[in-house]
């Protein structure tokens, strides 16, 4: 389907009709998890991957102090202690940060306190996450008091009713509207729930919605709907991320969230962006992993690659 | 002193009722070296002239519908009832049969027509097959008609045969280029009329008769001809027609069954064609 | 200016900037960046300007707004290179034990040949030498078709369907358990990914011997309202791309059907086949029910000629399938021929673009374009060739090229020597003929027999790599404008062996699916085998189907 969207006065874009087909996209993500990277390939690959992490807490249960536990781990993701046993290894170097807290908005002031001083960003969901079934005008107010306490990148979702129900230019203005709320102080990540859209085609006119909105990412799921974030699904939106950079210049972020647990899969998802978008889109500028206990996976597989060992999860911190 | 009209017996091909381009015609003498009528001897030319309306008649017989196909072709069955008596006295007087056995040998012959026409939109099914493949493809087989199929007539002349043998490779969707040997060419002016008024689209059947020696060069190599059903005895040239039909992988078959009404018949002239689409959203 | 952008930095505290140093460096590159983007989307536009001029100056506006606002987004971000992500090499561990030399495998035993010859194999991605083939001669022919007769006339047709199914499946069961070390066999010895025959050629290997196997004691469903029986010897010569795979597509339903076989494996590619043989020890196969006899194309001519074979099943190229035909067409033996292709693959523009290029890259560098169906003939409607040409461009680079052990490796080593100048030479003629090439970018092995995926486009049908069947990864690509030109072009060739159409239109599909004249038509696919479906090919492509009920129909006699 070609959808056509108003700009503002005059102004339309049209959305090209772009079809996917499901089976050969399966395939061509399955592939990906046929890539073998081994050792320095491997070490280089987790250290980028955490530096892509989205470190996330969204439980209705979080307290101030589950999140500045969490922001403690972001800032020091291993101690320096712990880290001296690798240092002799020839491709030891210390481990990153990640890139970014992501939290629920009250939660935005406590990982603003906790993080001070470092560079690790914060993103707060907006928008009557998880469902963004409310008003408008609240969630504007949602996403400006998150920025207000200090949120710089924010995680909208899209009206997936809206969207399905085929008013694309509400879909649309919405997105417009939360970024123009954003103005310059905060990075607006579009979630788009793909697995309440179910098909790659609307996957697809979803991110190109998204990305033509002022999107500066754009994001798989809420990690609240099954299925999350898929090889697959990722992949058309890696491929409109690459169409929509030949047509505007632009490059647009990703990030996939929810179900990504091990270093094994974070590391498949690597080798898809760098075959899909080349290495350029190999920086936490460009792709985040929305994810929490994928960070301890990775720190076991980098640090088995150290010294051969697999070490038990007793070494991390469990925040 | 009465003077009998000697009639030509014509050839039907690309619908039309024709001559020898070369004008050739031999005699044509039964019974007592009495000539009954002159036959016409089809050349190479007039061979590679019905490959040309053959291509026509398949493109046009193998689009129809299988239930047009089977309408058309249980239409023919009618004509041929029709002709019944024609059939018979023909039989009787120009082959000499008895007439119970020129009886039962039509009627045999009509009932084959019948039961290939009905066999047109169900080879398909019968044959065809939806596979089980190990991935998520629908995935489906059918046989379809290959072409232009040149059928070769045995020297003891049939008419059941002949019907069993033609219709088969109509049924399907194939066009056929038969020739007829010298025994009762007179099949071919018959055969042509009961097609002619049938509905069979021009060019679908085309009937010569003439000398398989001398033609067996041009049929063996021409590139049009996708198959060749051969029914003479002459096992020289088949073998010369083998191999000039190796160039373009012509599907040659000179298997002799005494069975009419055999779908195996059929298997042996038509191509499987699968295709693959992936199921999804 | 550059105070003006600090300024906003200190402003807006946004965390991605991990350090703000080379700013102006930044705003110069992407001042650039702009101004190519804004080049580039008003030449879009232009193209676009033919067909709706009226929304076009609204998508100039929309563009430039988008590019001014992206250079200010990315004054304030950090440039942070991205990673640039190299593959370690990953070679595949199992080890595989190589006798130093093989024997002919005749009746359930190792024997040497009367001949006393071997021959070298060579892995074909360092040139060196693995192992020995025995080389079967005119008596070596003989005893095996003795053999085989022999295990026909008084064991194997005297089993009922039941007892061949049992073997075949325990047959199917060992390959599955050994499809490890078989697959790091044919990769040593053919030059094909690890990827691949892990992957694609052993799961089929087994498919092919589960599937068969169930078919032994179903004949009687066969053809319906048929009684059928087993024919007798079968000769059966297969080629090196598939070595393994070949052999079973061929063993398998003779055995079902009651058959025995005398088989010739391609003699570049002999060694999994002899470990099959070992295999069929293993199972307990009776002696001589299948017999495997190597040598070169000498001892595929004696066979097919011996007088005691009753039916040939050949695979290989057109020219040999003809040689053959040519000296046992008069013989009455039962035949069946997978020849050659020129395949074409269709593109039309409403089609799956994305998925589609991924088709075209499995169509056309699947094994190295070692594939007789593979879609060397692109097809793709004339609106959008150059973002297919683009797309595939990119797509193309992608592709890894190096030992074939190693599991990252997409495209391994043209089989022989021979094979590799035969590419060059055809390729080296259609760069003569016009039109434009492209070769992917990046260097390949220097050692071994290494071959940069090429496409060509803008040359005439007419053209070499247009007719010729190239058997590389090689890719023609044309154009069409209408479906009918597309299907005309499709079937303008003397081969009909298989075609892919790429169109989300599913009454298109159908339509040209049924027009193309080809055996295998894969719609929004390409290059899928399936042991339950039949493949194999129309016109020059030769004849008889293998795989699915249609793949036993040339394995049996109508009683």
């Amino acid at each position: 389907m070609q959808v056509t969207v108003s700009k503002g006065v005059g102004e339309k874009t049209t959305i090209p009709y772009s079809p996917i087909d499901m089976m050969a996209t399966n395939e061509r993500a399955s592939s990906f998890t046929k890539r073998s990277i081994k050792k320095a390939s491997k070490v280089q690959a987790i250290n980028t991957a955490i530096e892509m992490i989205d470190l996330t807490t969204l439980e209705g249960m979080d307290t101030p102090g589950k999140v500045k536990q969490l922001c403690g781990k972001a800032r020091n993701v291993v101690s320096p202690e712990t880290q001296k046993q690798f240092m002799d290894h020839p491709q030891y170097t210390p481990v990153p940060q990640v890139a970014c807290i992501c939290v629920y908005p009250n939660m935005v002031p406590y990982a603003k306190e906790a993080l001070a001083g470092t560079n690790i960003n914060i993103a707060s969901v907006a928008t009557a996450f998880p469902s963004g079934l409310s008003p408008m005008e609240i969630k504007i107010k949602d996403v400006k008091s998150a920025i207000k306490y200090g949120a710089n990148e924010i995680d909208m979702v899209i009206d997936r009713g809206a969207f399905l129900e085929g008013k694309f230019q509400k879909v649309f203005d919405e997105i417009v509207k939360i970024k123009e709320a954003c103005e310059d102080k905060a990075h607006l990540k579009v979630i788009l729930e793909t697995g309440e859209l179910r098909s790659f085609d609307k996957v697809r006119l979803a991110s190109w919605l998204a990305m033509e909105a002022g999107a500066d990412f754009i994001k798989t799921s809420t990690g609240k709907v099954q299925p999350a974030a898929t090889m697959p699904v990722t992949l058309v939106m890696l491929q409109a991320i690459s169409d929509y950079y030949e047509y505007s210049g632009k490059k647009i972020g990703m990030k996939p969230a929810g179900g990504i647990r091990n270093s094994k899969q974070a590391i498949h998802y690597l080798c898809m962006v760098n075959e899909t978008l080349g290495p350029d889109w190999l920086t936490p500028d460009l792709f985040r992993f929305g994810a929490s206990s994928l960070l301890n996976d990775l720190l076991k597989q980098l640090f088995k690659e150290y010294t051969g060992r697999y070490y038990y999860e007793d070494l991390f911190s469990l925040d | 002193m009465n003077i009998e009209v000697l009639k030509t017996v014509k050839m039907f091909v690309g619908g039309e009722f024709i001559r020898s381009e070369s004008g050739r015609t031999y005699s044509f003498c039964p019974f007592n070296n009495i000539e009954y009528a002159r036959v016409c001897g089809a050349t190479r030319k007039d061979f590679r002239n019905a490959v040309d309306k053959a291509k026509g008649g398949f493109k046009n017989w193998s689009s129809r519908t299988a239930y047009n196909r089977s309408q058309i072709l249980y239409r023919v069955a009618e004509m041929t009832q029709g002709r019944y008596l024609d059939l018979v006295d023909n039989f009787v007087e120009v082959l000499g049969m008895p007439e119970e056995a020129a009886k039962e040998e039509i009627q045999k012959a009509i009932d084959t027509m019948v039961w290939y026409a009905g066999l047109c939109d169900k080879y398909t099914q019968v044959l065809g097959a939806v596979n089980p493949v190990n991935s998520n493809y629908h995935n489906f087989s059918t046989p379809e008609p290959m072409g232009i199929i040149a059928y070769i007539e045995n020297e003891n002349f049939s008419f059941v045969r002949l019907i069993d043998h033609i219709f088969s490779l109509l049924c399907t969707g194939n066009s056929v280029i038969a020739l007829l040997n010298k025994e009762n060419p007179i099949m071919t002016t018959i055969l042509g009329e009961i097609f002619a008024t049938s509905d069979v689209p021009a060019g679908t059947i085309n009937l010569l008769s003439g000398d398989l020696e001398e033609l067996a060069e041009t049929i063996g190599s021409h590139m049009e001809v996708q198959g060749i059903y051969f029914q003479s005895e002459r096992k020289d040239l088949l073998a010369k027609i083998k191999l000039l039909g190796v160039e373009n992988m012509k599907r040659i078959n000179n298997i002799t069954s005494k069975t009419t009404q055999d779908i195996n018949r059929v298997i042996n002239f038509v191509e499987v064609k699968t295709v693959w689409h992936p199921i999804g959203i | 200016m550059k105070a003006k952008i600090e300024k906003k930095n200190k402003k807006i505290p946004i965390k991605l900037i991990k350090s703000s140093k080379k700013t102006s460096g930044i705003k110069k590159k992407t001042k650039k960046a702009a101004k190519k983007v804004t080049k580039k989307v008003t030449k879009k536009v232009a193209k676009k300007n033919t067909i709706k001029a009226v929304t076009t100056t609204k998508v100039i506006q929309a563009a430039n707004v988008k590019t001014t606002k992206n250079t200010t987004k990315t004054k304030t971000k950090s440039v942070k290179k991205g990673m640039i992500f190299n593959y370690a090499p990953a070679p595949e561990s199992t080890k595989v034990e190589i006798q130093s030399k093989y024997n002919l495998y005749i009746g359930g035993e190792f024997v040497s040949p009367r001949t006393k010859k071997y021959i070298p194999c060579v892995n074909p991605a360092n040139q060196k030498e693995i192992s020995q083939i025995a080389v079967a001669g005119k008596e070596d022919v003989n005893i095996a078709v003795e053999n085989a007769r022999s295990a026909y006339e008084n064991t194997w047709s005297k089993l009922t369907g039941t007892e061949r199914a049992k073997y075949l499946f325990r047959i199917a069961r060992i390959i599955q358990e050994r499809s490890r070390e078989l697959a790091v066999l044919e990769t040593l010895d053919s030059g094909k990914p690890i990827k691949e025959s892990r992957d694609v050629d052993m799961p089929l290997v087994a498919q092919h011997f589960f599937y068969y196997a169930g078919w032994a004691d179903k004949l009687d469903y066969l053809i319906p309202g048929q009684e059928v029986e087993s024919i007798g010897v079968c000769a059966q010569i297969i080629p090196w791309n598939f070595p393994l795979m070949m052999a079973a597509w061929k063993i398998a339903p003779a055995l079902a059907a009651g058959n025995t076989v005398v088989l010739k494996p391609a003699e570049q590619t002999s060694l999994t086949a002899l470990r099959l043989a070992e295999i069929f020890s293993e199972a307990k196969l009776p002696p001589g029910v299948v017999n495997i006899i190597t040598g070169e194309g000498e001892t595929g001519a004696h066979l097919a000629e011996h007088h005691d074979v009753n039916k040939i099943a050949f695979t290989g190229s057109t020219d040999i399938g003809k040689l053959i035909l040519r000296n046992v067409s008069n013989t009455g033996k039962k035949l069946t021929m997978e020849l050659g292709g020129k395949s074409a693959h269709l593109i039309f523009a409403d089609a799956a673009i994305d998925s589609a290029i991924e088709g075209v890259i499995n169509g056309i560098f699947f094994n190295q374009g070692h594939v007789c169906c593979a879609g060397s003939r692109l097809l793709v409607e004339e609106s959008i060739k150059d973002v297919v040409i683009k797309k595939l461009k990119r797509r193309i680079n992608q592709i890894r090229i190096g030992d074939p052990l190693d599991k990252n490796t997409d495209l391994g080593a043209i089989n022989s020597k021979e094979q590799l100048e035969k590419i060059k030479m055809l390729v080296e003629l259609g760069k003569k003929e016009g039109g434009e090439f492209w070769e992917r970018e990046g260097s390949v092995p220097k050692t071994g027999n290494f071959f940069n995926p090429i496409i060509f486009w803008d040359q005439s049908g007419s053209c070499t790599l247009s007719k010729t069947e190239v058997f590389g990864p090689v890719l023609s690509i044309m154009t069409f404008r209408t479906t009918e030109e597309a299907i005309q072009k499709a079937n303008d060739t003397n081969y009909g062996l298989a075609a892919g159409i790429w169109s989300e239109k599913g009454s298109k599909i159908h339509h040209v699916a049924a027009k193309l004249k080809a055996g295998v038509i894969w719609a929004n696919t390409y290059n899928k085998f399936d042991a339950a479906s039949p493949f194999g090919g129309f016109k020059e492509s030769g004849f008889g189907r293998e795989g699915g009920r249609m793949g036993m129909f040339p394995y049996v006699e109508v009683k």
